[in-house]
């Protein structure tokens, strides 16, 4: 483990450079480069918003703007943007990069080290532009906003854990990447972004909460949305789970990592 | 202490008959894999500081697998390498280029993933941009690059730091001839300093002119290890190996080693140089005239018969060599048990050295068709200038000379 921190370490400028380019490819052969991926969540936000805003706005309850859907909307779409960015190409990373791993010598844990990289890069402009559009809302957030490097961090531990141990999985079974790619819809759904808990019929909302990202998603929306500090206690199941799927991840990298190579 | 050391190293590739198995296996449970492939078998080697180490084999034979375990990107299932020093390898050149970024910014990225800070990379650009030689295009983006000019700055990357051990996977043969001219004069100077050279190459005359040994891989196993010349012969007479034939060699009074294979339905029976009065010799001067007698047998009918000779110097180089197809005299229809004397006479106008010559017996244009007998180093002679003017080369051209002064 130390010696794998170690060559981590050593490569901190290929991660570093990675990030940057993937950044910088972004903007070479396209107008508005990197502008697109602020663009993609915010026009998803403004469909959900002109789809249902008439039939869920009603029913929102604590905040009074007439634009408290969209608020909603877009600070539930931040966080599980990040999510979903980390999880779904740490499902694919090895298998992408496949023949890099094949042909040079370099550690392969740089690779999911770089997706974190570029997503937060990735989260860190949706998030600027988040904060200007509720601007031209009118609504404003306060100092709570230190909470979001915490949200950031379990959301990320989570993503990363579970995102690495299907991908590599996936590198083995490679209908996970295609069973998953489904699986995520359906998780998007069964997480409170487009509509509230408080929606739910009573009896079912209890088994929101078994969806990890439902309680990191009530932080978000806690901290962005009505100003306050998330409730801890939703976020406990989730950490936990983050940090045991993480846990795994890395088992099941070192144990792999012999055999990785030779089915990519 | 040696500067790479395989010890039994063996791979192979396993097949289980449903992939949850193999995951299962990690955490303890055992399963039987359905198929074991394996690919390497045993091997063992260990190469010196400053060596020069030709691998060469059949398509399959494991090259590529061998290198990749050498490089570590894949892990033996059995045994150890050890590597003292920094192992650079060319297995594929652009390796890590992002095609919308500029030369110089690749040289940056792939850099990195070599392990190399930004800092170092920033001490050799500019040797590497004036390395690759492209002008303008270093500051364009790759994907306008024709694949030349890529691997020209690919290549200068790979060799921007002399690595202690620097591995070729016949990457070498791309390019034009004037770069491949400069990234071999860096390659046998980086060997001067004392890099170890590992090459894999089909090419007899890259693995003779820059090897000082040679690996030969068949079937997984190390077959052959020794001098680059042997090594090759022994490999070309494998490929020309068929069903029933066999490979042998002996180890001739100057140390060379004979190599003979073939089916044997042919059999060269006696080789001798011969000098103008009829003489058996092994030292003839330059420009004269002898004459190659080779004696043939016939053990089996066979529809077609073609004889062939190649005159190599020292290194290994062919010199000359033709056959009685190109000569348009083949011979058809051979009953079982006709003995042929062929007789060659040329001049023998070729420079001050030491040479031998292969012979072999086969059907067709070539070797490979049907090969009955083939036999490298079956001859040795050596040219000595008796009666010419000095001069240098394994050829002699003679010119005649005129000059006017002019003032």
């Amino acid at each position: 483990m130390r010696y794998t921190l170690q060559s981590i370490w050593a490569y901190r400028y290929f991660i570093i450079s990675s990030i940057k380019t993937e950044f910088k490819a972004k903007f070479v052969r396209s107008k508005f480069g990197g502008l697109w991926m602020i663009f993609h969540p915010l026009a998803q936000v403004l469909i959900y918003a002109l789809v249902l805003s008439a039939v869920l706005k009603a029913k929102l309850s604590g905040i009074d703007s007439q634009y408290a859907y969209a608020i909603y909307l877009m600070a539930g779409m931040v966080g599980w943007n990040l999510f979903m960015d980390i999880a779904s190409r740490s499902l694919s990373v090895f298998i992408d990069n496949g023949n890099l791993i094949q042909k040079m010598s370099f550690p392969k844990l740089t690779l999911p080290l770089i997706v974190i990289g570029s997503s937060l890069t990735n989260f860190f402009f949706l998030f600027l532009a988040m904060v200007v559009v509720f601007g031209f809302l009118g609504h404003s957030i306060s100092f709570t906003i230190l909470w979001i490097p915490v949200l950031i961090l379990i959301t990320i531990t989570l993503a990363t854990g579970v995102g690495l141990t299907l991908g590599i999985l996936n590198v083995f079974i490679r209908d996970i990447g295609q069973i998953m790619t489904i699986i995520f819809q359906f998780w998007f759904w069964l997480t409170p972004i487009v509509y509230s808990k408080s929606m739910l019929p009573e009896k079912y909302q209890d088994f929101l909460y078994l969806n990890p990202m439902s309680g990191i998603i009530d932080g978000y929306h806690s901290v962005l949305v009505y100003n306050k500090a998330p409730n801890l206690e939703l976020l406990i199941y989730p950490s936990i789970l983050a940090l045991s799927t993480f846990i795994l991840a890395l088992f099941l990298y070192q144990k792999s990592n012999k055999e990785m190579a030779d089915l990519l | 202490m040696s500067i790479l050391e395989v010890k039994d190293v063996s791979k192979s590739f396993l097949d289980y008959s449903s992939e949850w198995k193999r995951i299962l296996s990690w955490f303890g449970l055992s399963f039987a894999p359905k198929e074991e492939h394996k690919i390497l078998k045993h091997i063992n080697f260990s190469i010196q500081k400053g060596e020069a180490i030709g691998i060469v084999g059949q398509n399959g034979a494991g090259k590529s697998t061998l290198l990749k375990i050498v490089t570590q990107t894949l892990k033996p299932s059995q045994g150890k390498v050890t590597v003292n020093g920094r192992i650079s390898a060319i297995l594929e050149l652009g390796m890590g280029f992002h095609p919308d970024l500029t030369g110089r910014q690749n040289v940056y990225h792939s850099s990195g993933l070599m392990g190399f800070t930004q800092v170092q990379i920033d001490e050799v650009i500019d040797e590497i941009e004036e390395f690759a030689e492209i002008g303008e295009y270093f500051d364009q983006p790759v994907r306008t690059y024709s694949s030349g000019m890529s691997m020209r700055v690919a290549f200068g990357v790979a060799t921007a730091y002399r690595p202690d051990i620097l591995i070729i996977d016949e990457a070498l043969s791309v390019g034009d001839a004037y770069f491949q001219h400069k990234s071999f004069d860096r390659i046998r100077k980086f060997q001067e300093d004392g890099t170890t050279l590992l090459l894999v190459s089909h090419d007899r005359n890259a693995i003779q002119s820059i090897c000082d040994r040679a690996i030969l891989l068949e079937g997984g196993c190390i077959i052959k290890d020794g001098e680059p010349e042997e090594v090759m012969d022994f490999y070309n007479a494998l490929i020309a190996q068929k069903e029933n034939s066999k490979v042998e060699q002996k180890t001739l009074d100057d140390g060379k080693v004979e190599t003979i294979s073939g089916t044997g339905e042919v059999t060269i029976e006696n080789i001798r140089l011969l000098n103008s009065q009829n003489q058996i010799v092994e030292y003839i001067s330059v420009g004269e005239k002898v004459t190659l007698e080779i004696l043939v047998k016939v053990n089996k009918d066979v529809d077609e018969l073609v004889l062939g000779y190649m005159i190599k110097d020292r290194l290994g180089q062919a010199i000359f060599g033709t056959n009685t197809h190109h000569l348009k005299k083949e011979i058809k229809e051979l009953k079982q048990g006709t003995q042929i004397e062929y007789k060659f006479t040329f001049n023998s106008n070729i420079g001050v050295g030491s040479y031998s010559m292969a012979v072999a017996v086969h059907s067709g244009e070539s070797h490979i068709v049907n090969n009955y007998e083939w036999r490298d180093n079956a001859l040795i002679f050596n040219v000595a200038n008796q009666d010419k003017d000095e001069f240098v080369g394994t050829s002699w051209i003679a010119p005649k000379l005129e000059y006017n002064i002019k003032r």
